[in-house]
């Protein structure tokens, strides 16, 4: 394995479905069995990674590169830097844990449901880990497929309405984007007088102001449509809704990490002179305040469970942009270990709602209440998910939040200010939808009788249970991970950022201090630091 | 002066093998092979057709590597082999071989067997020589007409089925009428340079101003009578009617090999004889290419028979590949040839499956006969996915190498309204490809009988398939071929 550890990583889950294809689709359960063995060893192939991270280290690790298409300067290099060595993790774990969670759920053509998924975990970690744009587009648009065959195949009601919406939403954004590609491609060659796709070679463009900015709004709507972003955001609740829940949990905790991962890879580092351009700057915030207000307005309105969990989404992730668009260290970090928080949150949240789906086939909120007295279990465990969902401290979300605000507030106090309604918002929706499921007397006849959690259910939560905890506990080594990438692409952004503010505020960005206590000292210090 | 050189021989071998085994089958037919049943046996024939013509492109490109030549010229300059001309031969082979190995089930279900079938592939591909090689005015018109006739017959082939004869009718009835512009555009080419060979006529060209009016009118008349070739809007009338009535192999062999073949002569025609004039051609073919997408990416949307909506589908790339030409340099070129590659194979492949579910009795080419395909038969449904994902152009199929290579080379001249509406229509695309892909996967199936097969289907699906996978996966050999078409450019 040694040299090659990320290409184990990349396809080990795409060797699993192959060989998943031969077996015969009538042994449905070896076919299940088959299908969890190769995603939990692809999270098992993924945990060197872990172990053999040099966090101290400022480029990428575990590098490789080989020519792929050298006519058009393309090459296979995949390599992982902090920001990818989380998101590779967390898709392996949300990848085992989805497919755990499908084993009832799904029962019609079982096996193309399991290879599908399994092509989909390959695709996801491929974007994560490119370093050739054209490899990252590649796996960027492969990852399309499978999931307009899970939400396509095996949705809900109007699941071929939410599949090709997704699809062709998704698809005219990363054209869109590939165009600002070629456009960064062709403007290498004009420089440096050979064609390159790889990106350590794009960031030594020098492109003017104009042409970063076109290529950048052409990055954006690739990222945007697939983070979402507020107007770009209307495909989410659809595709949400009609998909099976395996499938919620892979986009909500994923997918949507793509575009994030996107601006913070590409956006921010290629285009630096864009990126701090302040009309770019304030339409950006902009729409991630909206997004963080309209989408926890709309999910206090929802009706529905599952859509009610869709619409968080538009909020938590309307986090993940500000905090990249602060851009500053605390910003971008927080960003990061959001997206994380979100995936494993969502994530759980996700997994209850289709737990009651499978129980009782209906999304719509007021058939339930009162399943605290019937099952208890998944009562505590729908607190916790809620509560890490809804950033209560100690917990997961707080964290993400906390230092996203703690970006904003050193950026611009306005926006931090707005942002913080989100947050409230986010626990008033949260916590209404968990009293009126939840809480209570049991007021639908139907719901007597409901079996708890069977020990597999428990198991899909048991893993980002953990999680979620050790985050909110000590999420010291998830800020030092990140600190050096982090802080490379502020450099990147803001030249002489750290040395600018290493006078005003010695211990510059915080990840150094650990927990709750550090984080209430930081804000201190941010505080004075404005003061 | 030398009448017949060895030189020309050794360029002319090709199209020799192709026209004797041709007119060999014609021959055979009835002599050999009386009874319907033994006629695939006249595959024999067309392999060694094919074969040696195959044999005769492979020694003429060992020359032109080995010299380091750039062309080999034959005829006083009537035909010109350079790296163009050969790439777009070898495609045309590889579709004829492709098509004929695919349809003996098809004819024999229809119950119009007959060895005439070959031959006319045979003798349509000679024509395409002449077309992609031809620098000769009198040596192009006579190949596009000879491929063309051969084509009239082949779309009218079912003479007993109406929707074939309407089909064979029209197009003859407007192709003849394009010939016609065609020619009287020959014409006045022939006037402004007082010679018939492109090289002559150019140079005439070049010292004329690109807006003279003699000029105008030539450019005009000769690329109504070309885009009319590969349907390009407004001339595209004929083809939904074309594609849907004539035998789905015809078709598929039209779609491809006669698109390639006028594509091959329109490029030669524009960068070399017209390259001056090149700001009066570009703005009038982007529009008409941006009419083209417009038109047949919306139209295919509504079509309920699978051959009208590729049929539009081929509409919209023929748009496309205009935009490689009004790029019009090195890399839009190559785009061409690049995208005609990866087209002949995944739109060959896309008709290949429909031929396979004509059956006794079901014709089977209506969107609505996909339904449930996947149950039916897992190989032709995941085939067919592919072909539709690459024709969509989504990466990692071959498909997307074509259009990656139209975007970029309209980014690098500066197209970027184009290149953005291009892109957009991928996603239109999506939208009709995806139809069918979602008849296929999610529909039930209306009829349990399975689909035809045959070795050669089985053998032309394999291979197409194969090729859309690999290009796509692992372009560079591919690559290397087109690019040597670029020496067209200067």
């Amino acid at each position: 394995m040694g040299d090659h550890l990320l290409s184990w990583v990349l396809f080990t889950p795409l060797i699993g479905a192959a060989i998943l294809l031969l077996i015969p689709a009538s042994k449905k359960n070896l076919i299940r069995l088959w299908a969890n063995l190769a995603a939990l060893a692809g999270f098992l192939v993924a945990l060197p990674l872990v172990f053999r991270f040099d966090k101290t280290a400022s480029a990428f690790q575990f590098v490789e590169r080989a020519d792929w298409i050298p006519s058009l300067g393309v090459h296979y290099a995949i390599g992982i830097d902090g920001i990818s060595l989380l998101l590779v993790m967390l898709t392996t774990v949300i990848g085992s844990v989805a497919i755990l969670s499908s084993w009832r759920a799904i029962d019609d053509r079982v096996k193309e449901y399991y290879a599908m998924f399994l092509l989909q975990q390959t695709g996801m970690i491929g974007v994560f880990i490119s370093l050739d744009f054209f490899l990252f587009f590649v796996f960027w648009e492969a990852v399309l497929v499978p999931m307009y065959f899970i939400i396509g195949v095996w949705g809900g009601p109007r699941k071929l309405y939410a599949a090709i919406k997704f699809f062709l939403y998704t698809l005219a954004g990363g054209a869109l984007m590939l165009l600002g590609i070629l456009t960064l491609y062709f403007q290498h060659y004009r420089q440096f007088g050979f064609y390159t796709f790889e990106i350590s070679e794009l960031m030594k463009l020098n492109l003017s102001p104009t042409v970063e900015q076109w290529v950048f709004w052409a990055f954006f709507i690739g990222f945007a449509i697939k983070v979402p972003m507020f107007p770009f955001h209307t495909w989410l609740p659809d595709a949400h809704v009609e998909a099976p829940t395996a499938g919620s949990v892979v986009l909500a905790s994923v997918l949507l990490k793509m575009g994030t991962y996107g601006f913070i890879r590409f956006s921010l580092p290629l285009l630096p002179k864009a990126s701090i351009n302040a009309t770019i700057v304030q339409v950006l915030v902009a729409l991630s305040l909206v997004g963080i207000v309209y989408g926890a307005l709309v999910s206090l309105m929802q009706s529905d469970w599952k859509k009610l969990v869709a619409y968080s989404s538009v909020s938590h992730l309307g986090f993940c942009t500000l905090g990249i668009f602060a851009l500053n260290p605390n910003g971008l970090a927080g960003s990061v270990i959001q997206q994380i928080n979100h995936g494993i949150s969502t994530g759980m949240l996700f997994l209850a709602v289709g737990i009651m789906y499978e129980r009782r086939h209906t999304r719509e909120l007021k058939e339930y209440g009162g399943l605290g007295h019937v099952m208890p279990l998944y009562a505590k465990v729908f607190a916790f998910a809620m509560l890490s969902s809804a950033g209560l401290p100690l917990l997961n979300g707080f964290i993400g939040e906390f230092t996203i605000l703690q970006g904003a507030f050193e950026a611009n106090r306005a926006w931090a200010a707005i942002a913080v309604t989100g947050v409230i918002l986010g626990a008033a929706y949260l916590l209404w939808m968990y009293q009126r499921t939840v809480l209570g007397q049991v007021t639908n006849p139907k719901n007597l009788g409901l079996p708890d959690l069977s020990l597999r259910e428990f198991a899909t939560f048991a893993p980002l249970i953990v999680w979620a905890v050790w985050i909110g506990v000590y999420p010291k080594p998830y800020f030092d991970v990140l600190e050096k990438p982090v802080a490379q692409i502020v450099e990147r952004v803001k030249p002489g950022y750290y040395a600018g503010t290493l006078a005003a505020k010695p211990p510059a960005p915080a990840p150094a201090a650990a927990g709750i206590l550090g984080a209430a000292a930081r804000t201190g210090m941010a505080a004075e630091a404005v003061r | 002066m030398n009448y017949y050189t060895t030189q020309d021989h050794f360029v002319l071998v090709p199209a020799l093998m192709l026209a004797l085994f041709g007119s060999a089958i014609f021959l055979f037919d009835f002599l050999v092979f009386p009874s319907p049943k033994q006629r695939k046996y006249l595959l024999i024939f067309v392999m060694l057709g094919l074969g040696f013509a195959g044999l005769g492109l492979y020694h003429q490109q060992a020359l032109l590597n080995s010299q380091g030549l750039t062309q080999i010229q034959a005829f006083n300059g009537a035909l010109t082999v350079d790296g163009f001309a050969l790439f777009f031969n070898w495609l045309f082979l590889a579709a004829s071989f492709i098509v004929a190995v695919a349809s003996y089930r098809y004819f024999e279900i229809e119950d119009e067997h007959h060895g005439e079938y070959y031959g006319l592939i045979l003798l349509a591909n000679c024509g395409m020589f002449f077309l992609a090689t031809g620098t000769d005015l009198v040596t192009v018109f006579v190949g596009l007409e000879l491929m063309a006739l051969c084509f009239y017959i082949l779309v009218g082939f079912l003479r007993s089925d109406r929707r074939s004869n309407e089909a064979a009718v029209k197009y003859l009835l407007l192709g003849a009428f394009s010939s016609g512009f065609l020619v009287y555009g020959f014409s006045v080419l022939y006037g402004i340079a007082g010679s018939t060979k492109l090289h002559a006529i150019a140079a005439a060209i070049s010292v004329r101003d690109p807006w003279d009016p003699m000029v105008f009118l030539a450019l005009a008349t000769t690329s109504v009578g070309l885009l009319f070739k590969v349907a390009a809007v407004p001339f595209h009338m004929w083809a939904p009617d074309a594609y849907e009535g004539a035998p789905t192999p015809v078709t598929a062999y039209l779609s491809v090999a006669s698109k390639a073949a006028s594509f091959a002569f329109l490029v030669r025609l524009y960068l070399q004889v017209f390259g001056t004039a090149r700001e009066v051609w570009v703005p009038l073919l982007s529009a008409i290419a941006i009419l083209t997408m417009t038109l047949g990416n919306l139209a295919a949307i509504s079509q309920t028979n699978i051959k009208r909506l590729l049929a539009y589908s081929s509409i919209s790339h023929a748009g496309y590949m205009l935009l490689g030409l009004v790029a019009g340099n090195a890399t839009g070129v190559n785009g061409i040839a690049v995208y005609l590659m990866v087209y002949t194979f995944m739109n060959l492949g896309a008709f290949l499956v429909i031929i396979s579910l004509r059956r006794k009795e079901i014709i089977g080419d209506e969107v609505d006969d996909f339904s449930g395909l996947m149950k039916k038969s897992r190989g032709h449904a995941v085939l067919m996915l592919i072909f539709l994902m690459s024709l969509a152009g989504i990466p990692p199929t071959a498909g997307f190498l074509g259009k990656y290579y139209i975007f970029l080379s309209l980014i690098e001249t500066g197209h970027y309204v184009l290149a953005v509406v291009a892109v957009l229509y991928v996603a239109v695309a999506v939208y009709y490809y995806f139809r069918v892909v979602r008849s296929m996967f999610v529909s039930e199936p209306v009829d349990k009988v399975p689909l035809t097969s045959s070795f050669g289907l089985r053998l032309a699906l394999v291979v197409t398939g194969a090729m859309t996978v690999i290009v796509g996966v692992y372009p560079e050999p591919f690559l290397r071929l087109a690019q040597a078409s670029v020496s067209l450019v200067r």
